[in-house]
């Protein structure tokens, strides 16, 4: 099958975590944060992770929504740890939102990228982050004042440390393809704004 | 007597007295009191964006955590929202935004003619409430009503100030 070429300077190791083992691993105990999920593979492991718990708010759809949602609720709930997890496809949709946030600097704000390197929805194809554009680096050059790369099970450790301190965080999780955790969910998209409100405003 | 010429001031002290606190903009001259004012706001969020759709993501954030945000934009970032107010309408967020408009009155420069004049349609096709000023003295009460329909009724409505109020730039 023709593929476009990888960039000469792509430099990474081969990704060798399983998300399902990986993302339990690095956020462990979700229930300490607000969440906000881009769509697919993130929003299926968090909704497994979780059993759909309401200090979730998960993507169906609106594909480049996850990180400025995210933004928004940090600003307002600065008490709260906020932690928005996506794919590397809904990050590169709006990878301008990284400048946007790093302007802002919320304290409170956590943004972890499942990069798998592929489109896993959509018949997996290889996405930019696949042939070798780094996500971390474009953190980096935004502004992020703390930038986190894990490539392999002794780096998850740092990264579990970096999501619970005070400060504006980016992990990148780098992991092999193939399937999330998966759990039936809610596709209902108002009920999603229902019920996370519900539980947080009362 | 107030005097409506003053409405960009009038308008954000309206708007910071709903609450509404997250203010989120693609720089535009039609908006630079508001911008300003928020900038200047230590109890606003003034959230500079790289392209108009971010706002609209950033509103439905701010709502789920109880907060109030206005997107602030010209008539040319509508086209960059279509896609993401699939998320205001589907999750029945309430969104108020303020749209700048060129391609509109008396517009000079031709290549702002496509997307001006698919505003109204465009933002409709994807269930947004379209009102509109052409006088000083529309801002206000529409701003006004706005605010109820967004934040009371939870409805997404654009508020599109026209060039016949901004003035169009000259060429």
């Amino acid at each position: 099958m023709a593929a476009l070429k990888k960039l000469p300077s792509s430099n990474l190791p081969d990704a060798v975590l399983d998300r399902r083992q990986a993302v339990p691993a690095l956020i462990d105990r979700p229930q300490d944060f607000l969440i906000v999920t881009g769509l697919a593979g993130a929003a299926q492991e968090l909704s497994a992770m979780t059993g759909n718990a309401p200090n979730l708010f998960a993507m169906g759809g609106a594909m480049g929504a996850a990180l400025m949602t995210a933004l928004g609720l940090a600003l307002a709930q600065p008490k709260k740890k906020v932690l928005c997890v996506t794919g590397d496809g809904d990050l590169l949709m709006s990878i301008g939102g990284l400048a946007t946030i790093a302007l802002q600097n919320p304290p409170n704000l956590t943004v972890i990228c499942v990069d798998n390197g592929h489109y896993g929805e959509t018949g997996n194809q290889e996405s930019h982050t696949g042939l070798g554009v780094r996500l971390d680096t474009i953190a980096s050059g935004s502004g992020f004042p703390a930038v986190h790369t894990i490539n392999t099970e002794t780096e998850l450790e740092e990264g579990r440390r970096l999501l619970r301190e005070n400060g504006l965080r980016f992990i990148l999780l780098r992991v092999k393809e193939g399937p999330p955790l998966r759990e039936k969910r809610n596709l209902v998209p108002h009920m999603e704004r229902e019920n996370f409100r519900k539980a947080l405003l009362g | 007597m107030t005097d409506a010429s003053n409405w960009p001031d009038q308008l954000y002290d309206l708007l910071r007295s709903a609450n509404v606190t997250q203010f989120a903009y693609v720089p535009d001259a039609g908006h630079k009191v508001l911008i300003n004012r928020s900038l200047a706001d230590p109890d606003a969020h003034s959230v500079a964006l790289t392209t108009e759709e971010e706002g609209v993501a950033l509103a439905a954030g701010a709502d789920l955590g109880g907060e109030r945000a206005v997107l602030l934009m010209q008539s040319s970032g509508v086209g960059n929202c279509i896609n993401l107010l699939s998320l205001i309408n589907g999750c029945r967020f309430p969104l108020l935004t303020l749209v700048s408009m060129r391609g509109d009155f008396g517009e000079g420069n031709p290549w702002q003619y496509p997307m001006g004049q698919a505003v109204e349609p465009v933002l409709k096709a994807m269930g947004v409430i379209v009102l509109r000023c052409d006088q000083p003295e529309d801002v206000i009460p529409t701003v006004t009503a706005a605010l109820t329909m967004v934040f009371q009724s939870c409805q997404a409505v654009a508020v599109l100030l026209g060039q016949r109020l901004l003035g169009a730039k000259k060429f």
